[in-house]
């Protein structure tokens, strides 16, 4: 039986990840930094968190004591944002002070960021000595999943929008504030210039090196914040390694999707959520193959809306003209 | 008080004013700016060497000279893009340190470079608040309308909510010309503002500036056309290879002195006609249509001949198909309609229309086309000299590997023959200067041994010994026999250089006229009339 509000809330819950990500890689973006590790920085953004909640749970456990559940909040929270700024620093060192190809120091990134959350995550399993290959958080994730007291007297409304834990509201304001931010503030249309042409925001007096550094920081930590609600919030606290799956590409496909607008993203985001999950949701017997097939689903709209964009051809739904390349102060 | 009191001024600069003695120095003027002993050295290179020269409020100065004689560096060093090695810059008699462009629009200098500094997303109002921190609150909607004051006050025309991608290179420079307005710049600089403009909008744009100048703003026009300087400025600096050289007073002087103090010797202002001989057809083009991608007419009905032994100017205000033309001979545009017949030596005609360019390029038909940014068409800026005369060498020698020896050669003739100013062949051609890719462009196109040779533009943003470089080849590849086809923008150069004139107005022919016997206004008048240009 298909019920939609349910499959409603399984394409929202899907799609926080997806939607935090490709809003901070749209700003990352904005500065013209192409971050293809923004895989990687969700990645580490969700172990980061894991390994502050699993030293205070183990703390609790050792005092046995009951959770604070504002520190069960902020501790994963700080962690996790501490770990995926780090990513994004260093990806700004090596871009924008060594100038090193972007597509090469982002893909590295990712592959260094998947690596680092499986050796911590199997680290970390190693130390609960437990048989499942997998570290279960149940008590921060309870503080994650916490919704609203009426959601549940509400029904259909209920279910379908108040279910779901601060951090997917969270989300969903951040993208409304990341695309108020670009389209109408100041320091808005600047990150805009230094994407477009870098060459004109430095002429302009604007530091062209201090806005590619902020807005891919700030991009990366919002990104992994995504891979913290993916492991507290959807995983219901329970890292295994490599869970997180393809949701970084996801996010950056996103981006193109939604011609950077992160507006757009929020219910493209669910589209896509809805996509990703809908061969669960149709009969496709024993044949593994077709599941695949329906898993391939978000792509094939990526390249389609590419397709499309590329024949209207609209100058302002274009990628930031200076997207992925160096600038050189020299070369002017 | 006249000349004895700015000599006695200027003690710091023995070198200047020595040849200003016809200028009448009023003392009520006030220099917005005096720069004083400036020098400005690149590695081994001296840019400008002990440099002085005062800019008036109210007036218009035009900085006259050579490619590489500093005019653009000294600019910049005002506009604070670079800083200078010594001397000193004064603003309003204070003397000032200058470190960013920010510092300089803060003392009220703006700069409108060649290469516009605007991004093409944004409309003309988001350009023009860009980098600026005024107010609390950002409000486009007011600062359009200040926009908009400016240009109704100066004579402007221009939509603040228009985005770049849509605007000419005109509206561009408008945009350009308006922000450092809206900065509140009251000392404007224009690096060589008309090279990109029509003569109307040229008009225009001098128009503004006589507003400005009015209004008591000191204007600085960087620039090599002469007669501009005669039209539109009250004083002339002029440098030469980083040196001062004197400051004239326009109304007190003329083309011939100003060319002399420019180049520093005599360079003869008639440029060789040699008459032609043994001239047929080589290509013959009848009812040469082209449409553009928008559906908007380039070329309409075009017919002439193109005559081997003899060069066949083309005259027209820019953008009147001269660009479609050229490419159409070449292979390069989608006709509509019509014939180009090509006469091969035995006298049998080719169909070039439909013809792909590498085998009308192997008939020996060569287009060099100096762009409006240089390098956009022809060259390829990160690779060197050797490697650019490679892009046309390659399929040389039947090998596996590219031959090198060849190319290296050419490109060592080349820079010997026309003297290009090159650290060495394997600089890539982006670090060269304007004057000296258009170099590398027009004479690898000749090396090539063409028997038709299509050049537009060759000589623009050219210093005069340069230009008459290009000519000469010009002369002698006409004197081989080959079918010289030139599209010019300077009408003095059409009508002395070329045996024949056409003249194209709106993509259809407004005339053929013979170049020793047409007069300027003739041709300028045949480059209006059909009405179908603006």
């Amino acid at each position: 039986m298909f019920n939609f509000d349910i499959f409603f809330q399984s394409a929202v819950k899907q799609s926080i990840p997806l939607l935090l990500g490709s809003t901070g890689e749209t700003l990352t973006e904005k500065s013209g930094n192409l971050n293809l590790g923004i895989p990687g920085i969700m990645y580490v953004g969700a172990i980061s968190g894991v390994i502050g909640s699993f030293f205070y749970e183990n703390h609790l456990n050792a005092a046995e004591a009951a959770i604070n559940p504002f520190l069960g909040i902020c501790i994963p929270l700080l962690c996790s944002l501490l770990g995926s700024l780090l990513m994004g620093l260093l990806y700004c060192f090596l871009t924008v002070n060594l100038r090193a190809n972007q597509n090469v120091t982002g893909l590295a990134m990712t592959t260094f960021g998947v690596g680092f959350g499986n050796f911590f995550g199997g680290s970390l399993i190693k130390l609960t000595g437990s048989s499942v290959p997998s570290i279960s958080l149940r008590e921060t994730s309870k503080c994650f999943q916490k919704t609203l007291p009426f959601a549940d007297r509400m029904g259909v409304v209920g279910t379908m929008f108040f279910s779901y834990g601060f951090l997917a509201y969270a989300a969903i304001v951040i993208a409304i504030c990341a695309a108020f931010f670009l389209r109408k503030t100041r320091l808005g249309l600047q990150l805009r210039a230094v994407g477009e042409n870098p060459g004109t925001a430095d002429a302009a007096g604007i530091n062209v090196s201090r806005y590619k550094y902020a807005a891919t920081c700030i991009g990366s930590m919002i990104a992994g914040l995504g891979g913290l609600y993916y492991v507290m919030d959807y995983a219901s606290g329970v890292w295994s390694n490599n869970a997180f799956g393809d949701r970084g590409w996801l996010a950056i496909a996103l981006v193109i999707f939604t011609v950077w607008k992160p507006d757009f993203s929020i219910l493209a985001s669910i589209l896509f959520g809805g996509l990703y999950i809908l061969y669960l949701y149709i009969p496709t017997g024993t044949n593994m193959a077709i599941k695949e097939i329906y898993k391939m689903f978000p792509y094939l709209v990526t390249i389609a809306v590419l397709i499309i964009m590329s024949v209207r051809n609209r100058k302002e739904n274009q990628p930031p003209a200076a997207l992925g390349l160096p600038y050189f102060r020299e070369d002017r | 008080m006249l000349e004895g009191g700015s000599t006695g001024k200027y003690l710091c600069c023995p070198l200047s004013f020595t040849q200003a003695g016809g200028a009448k120095v009023d003392t009520k003027r006030q220099p917005a700016v005096s720069m004083r002993g400036i020098t400005k050295t690149f590695g081994k290179v001296v840019a400008n060497d002990n440099v002085s020269i005062d800019i008036y409020k109210g007036e218009i100065l035009s900085l006259l000279g050579e490619n590489g004689s500093g005019k653009t560096t000294l600019m910049n060093m005002l506009s604070g893009i670079y800083y200078p090695d010594s001397g000193h810059i004064y603003i309003n008699g204070k003397e000032e340190l200058i470190h960013s462009p920010k510092d300089a629009l803060s003392l009220g200098i703006g700069m409108v470079h060649q290469h516009f500094k605007l991004v093409d997303v944004m409309s003309a109002t988001e350009n023009i608040v860009l980098g600026l921190k005024e107010g609390r609150k950002f409000d486009l909607k007011t600062v359009a309308d200040r926009i908009r004051e400016i240009c109704s006050k100066y004579g402007f025309d221009l939509d603040p909510d228009q985005k770049v991608y849509d605007m000419s290179v005109s509206q561009k420079q408008t945009v350009e010309i308006v922000k450092m307005l809206y900065r509140k710049a009251d000392i404007l600089i224009l690096d060589e503002p008309t090279a990109v403009l029509t003569p109307q909008e040229t008009e225009k744009l001098f128009d503004v500036l006589r507003n400005m100048k009015k209004d008591g703003k000191a204007i600085i026009i960087i620039t090599h056309k002469l007669n501009e300087v005669l039209e539109i400025s009250d004083y002339v600096d002029i440098l030469n290879k980083g040196k001062f050289i004197g400051s004239l007073k326009t109304s007190e002087t003329n083309a011939q002195e100003m060319t002399d103090m420019m180049v520093g010797h005599a360079v003869k202002l008639n440029i060789d006609r040699p008459e032609p001989k043994d001239v047929k057809p080589k290509i013959e083009i009848s009812g040469l249509t082209v449409i553009d991608e928008d559906g908007i007419p380039k070329l309409q009905d075009v017919s002439f001949t193109i005559n081997s032994g003899e060069i066949l100017g083309i005259a027209g205000i820019s953008g009147s198909g001269q660009r479609e033309l050229l490419e159409s001979i070449a292979g390069l545009q989608k006709i509509e309609s019509g014939s180009i017949k090509y006469y091969e030596e035995s006298g049998k005609a080719v169909e070039l229309v439909g013809t792909n360019p590498e085998t009308i390029r192997k008939m020996g038909v060569s287009l060099s086309f100096v762009p409006e940014d240089r390098l956009g068409m022809g060259l390829v800026g990160n690779m060197d000299l050797t490697g650019n005369m490679m892009l046309r060498s390659f399929r040389m020698g039947g090998g596996l590997f590219t031959n090198r020896k060849i190319p290296h050669d050419l490109a060592d003739e080349v820079v010997k023959a026309l003297s290009v100013d090159t650290p060495g062949l394997s600089t890539p051609v982006r670090r060269l200067s304007g004057g000296n890719v258009q170099k590398v462009l027009v004479g690898r196109e000749i090396a090539s041994n063409p028997t038709v040779l299509l050049t537009a533009y060759a000589v623009r943003g050219l210093d005069i010994n340069s230009s008459y470089v290009i000519y000469d080849l010009m002369n002698k590849q006409k004197e081989k026999g080959v079918a010289v086809v030139y599209v010019g923008e300077d009408l003095d150069v059409l009508l002395q250089l070329a045996d024949r004139i056409l003249v194209l107005c709106g993509g259809k022919v407004s005339g053929i006229v013979d170049g020793r016997k047409a007069t300027k206004n003739e041709v300028g008048l045949l480059m209006t009339s059909l009405g179908g240009a603006e």
